[in-house]
């Protein structure tokens, strides 16, 4: 039992690398707050852009829709980090989790919004539409007021998800909770600072979990 | 209110085609509407009333033909769509209000966007629209908390309150229970006293005769008979509209 206290639940090594540990939370929020606004932000616009219905531009998004979706993630983080600069393309590790991450949540995002704005009924564009809004204003003042509402639910899940992936971000190298927590634990040879990172993590990322059932009963299909 | 004979048509469909894949659905139609006429148009389903109607604003693109409204062909290139829609109501068979607007919000959108009303008083010139319907104490009321019948006179005044030239009317009472299809018909017989000139796909047969200056009947996506309401429901009338008014009013 001691034996297992001192392994794993060290307190003389959890207090030497608490600070390590506290420095990557800051970079996991600061990480987890660009991917989560970079990615909602740019779903949002292909969502949009797709609804104005142009073929060759739909295929595309489509296509980067199903890509990153289908890659695991941390595929992505590699290819970004140790093979874009072999074609002149150099990211730093916090620039490759970034990109990666608001891509995957991007295309996510997207589909979640489009479906959201297909959900809105044909009649909602009819109305807007004979009443001399254009495209745009019936899309801002009509169909997105009613299709975001049905995605609030879904995103906010989707945003979780990715922000939890952060953790991936150790294997480019940035200085986020996991990576501090490894480079303690081969430092003192002592696994108590994983426990420390898995602590971190659960006062992260547990009210983003209830705020996630929050919302979600707070939204879900109402109209 | 009948219009002097040759006055100069507001809305006229010259040919107008509209075909949707393999089909067919409207096959050449001619039909004007001069102002302050109310023109019923009747005929079974599919017949292609609905679709002609919609082509009027161009929800619906015809296939062939010309559309002149106001002395324009809306059909020519460079047309600006919106500018024509904003001086030809619509109302709908499903109302098709915006459900996260409530009903002052409704009807004041067009009128803050598109005519650009300073706030204040498009919110006023809104309530003074519903009041028009009798629906003037209604406005803060969301459109889910309202009848069926509220709602379609919210939605004549949504379309009202941008002064059209003519107001198209799709079915406006085949959604509705029949004790609320009065207070919509109330308000069609008001606009027809005010000289609205409107277009109205409807099969209210009883309303068609009485307040109706001309009713037009559709089959196959052709026009059968035009003319005034004593010739369509009068004994003489061909033996194939005669049997379609008795179904529908027999139903």
């Amino acid at each position: 039992m001691q034996g297992l206290i001192d392994t794993f639940f060290n307190i003389a090594v959890m207090a030497q690398y608490l600070p390590k540990v506290l420095e990557g939370m800051v970079i996991t929020v600061l990480l987890a707050i660009a991917v989560v606004l970079t990615g909602l932000a740019l779903g949002f616009v292909l969502a949009v852009v797709r609804s104005a219905g142009l073929r060759v531009v739909n295929v595309l998004i489509v296509l980067f829709a199903d890509v990153f979706r289908a890659v695991p993630p941390l595929v992505i983080l590699i290819t970004i980090y140790f093979a874009l600069p072999t074609v002149g393309l150099r990211f730093t590790g916090f620039e490759s989790a970034w990109i990666g991450l608001s891509l995957v949540l991007a295309a996510f995002a997207e589909e979640v919004i489009w479906a959201g704005i297909l959900s809105v009924p044909r009649g909602q564009w009819e109305a807007a539409r004979s009443s001399g809004l254009g495209f745009a204003q019936a899309m801002r003042l009509v169909i997105l007021p009613q299709a975001l509402r049905l995605t609030i639910a879904p995103l906010t899940s989707r945003a979780i998800v990715i922000t939890k992936n952060t953790a991936l971000a150790s294997v480019v190298a940035v200085g986020e909770i996991l990576y501090q927590a490894q480079a303690a634990y081969s430092f003192s040879y002592n696994p108590s600072p994983l426990t420390l990172g898995a602590i971190a993590y659960l006062v992260l990322f547990i009210p983003l979990v209830w705020l996630g059932r929050w919302v979600e009963t707070r939204f879900a299909w109402k109209r | 209110m009948k219009p002097p004979s040759g006055a100069q048509p507001l809305l006229e469909l010259r040919g107008l085609r509209k075909s949707f894949g393999a089909s067919e659905v409207v096959r050449g139609v001619d039909l004007a509407v001069v102002p302050r006429e109310l023109v019923f148009v009747i005929g079974p389903s599919g017949s292609g009333k609905s679709t002609l109607l919609r082509m009027c604003n161009r929800l619906e693109e015809p296939s062939a033909g010309e559309i002149w409204f106001e002395g324009q062909n809306i059909l020519a290139p460079g047309t600006d769509l919106n500018a024509v829609r904003r001086r030809i109501g619509m109302v709908f068979q499903s109302f098709n209000l915006y459900p996260h607007l409530n009903a002052r919000d409704n009807v004041a959108l067009a009128l803050i966007h598109v005519l650009k009303q300073p706030r204040e008083e498009a919110h006023a010139r809104a309530v003074e629209s519903l009041r028009k319907v009798g629906l003037g104490d209604r406005g803060e009321a969301k459109p889910a908390e309202l009848s069926g019948g509220q709602q379609q006179r919210v939605a004549i005044a949504r379309a009202l309150a941008l002064e059209p030239a003519i107001v198209l009317f799709d079915e406006p009472t085949s959604a509705l229970d029949p004790e609320l299809v009065g207070s919509v018909l109330a308000v069609l017989r008001e606009l027809r006293s005010a000289g609205m000139t409107m277009m109205v796909v409807s099969h209210e047969m009883g309303f068609a005769r009485g307040a109706a200056d001309r009713v037009v009947f559709m089959e196959s996506g052709r026009i059968l008979a035009d003319g005034p309401p004593e010739t369509i429901f009068g004994a003489g009338a061909p033996q194939r509209i005669r049997e379609f008014v008795a179904s529908v009013e027999h139903r």
